[in-house]
């Protein structure tokens, strides 16, 4: 055996050794390029970082602050610490006893000597509709007791000894709770522990659910049907022509959305134009109920939407070459079939983006609906301004903020399911 | 769902306080009250000449009297006004919840001086208002004679505007129903007297308008929208006066309420508020109001000081109150308010 030959077992061998060598290198110049990289994005992460914390700050926390209080309310049971320890081995049936009747006591003397008794009086009657009255009238009875003894002045009252009471003022110390969102969704805990409807005459929310939906879906499908034609126009028509039209129809985009509304109150109204211009027409031989009305709010929301829908939609029309649809032509296909084959597979995107966009928009118009549409035609944003600025019960404005954005984000998320994030095309 | 011009209002307001709040000094006092004809008023009656007499520079606000601007101002306890101009029931409201002051009338005048209801611990009078039926003569042939009258509907057909609340309604309701204004209150706490006061509305609900800022049942009018709407008898006085509509006021069946002004809690310069308080309290300036916007004195011994071309047009003026009238209810209001507007807005919505 002479010198040492590379045989044929060695072979592989050297081959790994190479590609390990090969792999080494490889891995460090990647490591070093991740390092690299690394440093570019902690310096362009350190320039948006104003952005995010601002974000966070203003936007993030405020909104998970705001909506925790849909689920989160200490109020009753930071109120009644003494009924809340009394309760502890109440099976929950009948009535719970004298023990928990005097600690109720306490705790309401302890809450007026704070000055928190109205909240909590408010708070069991977000549970238990006229609640309010009892527990501030209780109050004040055990403040000028004049020697008589509370457990008295707690029986004296019967609201105490009411069925109902006791289940939602335990209800209530719990600091997690689910009422409010059940509310939301027109649902209440029965006294079996079930989940069951609210009677019919407290019935609001689901319907009201149900219609944003409704005006949103209608609004959107009216953007549509008018969007699409002008997005063609204006992407098949000359440059300067294009431009007029682009103006056109931002030129309203660009106008206050109060402005916009309180202009068609002035067209809609019953003396206004459009009533004016369709007797003229002789269309109706009566004035029609345009203002207050679910029409007159469709109108105008499709008015203030339009943009929205056309926008996305225009911005991928543009995209796609007219020579494709001369290829189609000039391969047999009738006008119809090469707009279904070759066009509406690519404008497809657009037309999801801007229907997406103004149905999302739609469901929390507020202003819109409260100048425009009757009492019948007010959206889910109404009432929780309502429930923040009028009746002051934050809870379940949350709640019902909450289930609206869990409602956005499932849709949200189911188009983006069937058409892919990088396919939304928005502008 | 109400008051959406009032939100953004108070938005501006907002900013304009988060400036103002640093500003302030000594002499300045913040006042916030809800706008349109009735605050022109107050100006002129109230703020200019207490300016001039004190030199107390006066910031005005503005918003329509929704307690959540307050309640968010006292929660996070950024207070940047000194008073605020409220409705009775949301004095109760504001008051139970602690985002009121309660006032010292020591400092303000004799209590017993004010008509009956119109002294509250936590917000004092301000004037008299009656809400009331306005009509278009030129539009409706026929005249209506009493407020009641909104429930005929086959005498006055078409649509009539109501405020988008229960209060006065549901009174209106029972009434309509043949309850007597004594009993209303008696009525309208027990369960069957609120179904049977939503039964009444229901019988005209689809010929109901509702509005909810005081300058729009005048624009109603105007724009021949409705044939009739409740309103508060100042707007309608304004657009009859200053912009001479051929507006016709019912007083039959009216409603009398107060108006009030509170000091929030944390506000910053109570002292100077307690200041303007007694001033406005005074009997010979509470009287002055009434010149400006016909809305009657809440001081007893104001009577005497109240211009004598005013006095027929106040809602508390004798000939006013020879028909039937009702008082309103300020303690119903703050006991049953809450759950009555939950129950009035789940009606309306359905």
């Amino acid at each position: 055996m002479s010198a040492l030959q590379p045989s044929d077992l060695d072979r592989p061998a050297l081959a790994r050794g190479r590609s390990a060598a090969a792999d080494t290198d490889l891995k460090s110049v990647s490591a070093a390029l991740r390092r690299a990289e690394f440093g570019d994005r902690l310096r362009s992460l350190a320039l948006a970082a104003p952005l995010l914390v601002l974000l966070a700050l203003s936007f993030g926390i405020p909104i998970v602050l705001l909506l925790s209080r849909a689920v989160y309310d200490p109020t009753i049971a930071e109120a009644l610490p003494k009924t809340t320890a009394a309760l502890a081995d109440w099976n929950g049936q009948g009535q719970p006893g004298d023990a928990a009747l005097a600690a109720l006591a306490a705790d309401l003397s302890d809450n007026q000597a704070k000055g928190t008794a109205y909240e909590l009086a408010k708070s069991i009657n977000a549970r238990l509709p006229g609640a309010r009255s009892q527990v501030l009238k209780t109050v004040r009875k055990l403040e000028n007791a004049g020697g008589q003894p509370p457990l008295d002045i707690m029986k004296s009252v019967p609201f105490w000894t009411a069925p109902g009471t006791w289940p939602a003022i335990a209800s209530g110390t719990h600091r997690l709770t689910s009422f409010y969102l059940l509310s939301a969704l027109d649902l209440r805990w029965n006294a079996d522990g079930g989940i069951e409807r609210v009677p019919p005459e407290q019935a609001i929310f689901l319907q009201v659910f149900m219609r944003t939906f409704f005006v949103a879906a209608a609004v959107t499908l009216a953007t549509l049907l008018l969007g699409f034609p002008l997005a063609y126009l204006i992407s098949s028509v000359p440059k300067g022509l294009a431009a007029i039209l682009i103006v056109a129809v931002l030129l309203p985009f660009w106008t206050s959305i109060l402005v916009r509304t309180a202009a068609w109150t002035v067209l809609l109204q019953k003396f206004g134009l459009v009533n004016d211009l369709l007797l003229w027409l002789g269309v109706g031989s009566d004035r029609l109920d345009l203002m207050y009305s679910r029409m007159g709010l469709i109108i105008a929301m499709t008015h203030i939407q339009l943009p929205f829908t056309l926008l996305p939609i225009y911005s991928v029309m543009r995209t796609i070459q007219p020579s494709q649809m001369k290829a189609a032509y000039s391969l047999g296909a009738r006008p119809f079939t090469a707009f279904r084959r070759v066009y509406l597979p690519q404008v497809f995107p657009g037309v999801m983006a801007g229907c997406l966009l103004t149905f999302i928009l739609c469901l929390g118009y507020y202003i819109t609906p409260a100048l425009i549409g009757g009492a019948s035609d007010q959206l889910i944003s109404n009432f929780i301004a309502n429930y923040v600025n009028v009746e002051l019960n934050w809870e379940m404005a949350a709640a019902l903020s909450f289930i609206l954005l869990v409602f956005t984000l499932a849709l949200f998320g189911i188009f983006a399911r069937i058409l892919g994030f990088d396919r939304l095309k928005l502008v | 769902m109400k008051h959406v011009r009032k939100n953004l209002l108070a938005l501006a307001a907002a900013t304009a306080c988060m400036t103002i709040g640093h500003a302030a000094f000594a002499d300045e006092l913040s006042i916030m009250a809800s706008g349109g004809a009735w605050q022109d008023a107050q100006r002129k009656a109230w703020f200019e000449p207490f300016s001039k007499e004190t030199g107390v520079k006066i910031l005005e606000q503005e918003y329509l009297g929704d307690l959540g601007k307050v309640k968010a101002m006292v929660d996070t306890g950024n207070v940047p006004i000194d008073l605020v101009t409220v409705e009775t029931a949301t004095v109760l409201q504001g008051c139970d919840a602690g985002i009121l002051e309660r006032l010292d009338y020591s400092k303000i005048g004799p209590r017993d001086k004010f008509i009956e209801g119109s002294a509250l611990d936590c917000g004092v009078g301000l004037d008299a208002y009656g809400d009331i039926l306005a009509y278009d003569p030129t539009v409706l042939k026929d005249a209506p004679t009493s407020v009641l009258d909104l429930f005929d509907t086959t005498k006055f057909p078409g649509k009539r505007a109501m405020r988008k609340f229960p209060a006065q309604n549901l009174e209106w309701a029972l009434m309509a129903d043949g309850v007597a204004p004594a009993d209303i209150y008696k009525v309208l706490a027990t369960p069957e007297g609120v179904d049977r006061a939503f039964k009444k509305l229901d019988t005209i609900k689809k010929d109901i308008v509702w509005w909810d800022a005081g300058a729009q049942p005048a624009q109603l009018l105007a724009s021949k929208e409705v044939v009739m709407t409740t309103a508060w008898n100042g707007r309608i006085q304004n657009a009859i006066d200053t912009d001479g509509k051929p507006f016709k006021i019912v007083w039959n069946n009216q409603i009398l309420e107060y108006d009030m002004i509170a000091i929030p809690k944390g506000a910053k310069s109570p002292d100077l508020a307690y200041k303007y308080l007694a001033y406005i309290s005074e009997p010979k300036n509470n009287a002055k109001l009434a010149s400006y916007i016909t809305y009657g004195p809440v001081r007893t011994d104001a009577a005497s000081f109240v211009a004598p071309d005013a006095l027929p047009k106040l809602p508390n003026a004798p000939d006013h109150l020879s028909g039937a009238y009702l008082v309103a209810d300020t303690e119903f209001w703050g006991d049953y308010g809450e759950d009555l507007v939950k129950r009035f807005n789940a009606w309306l919505a359905q």
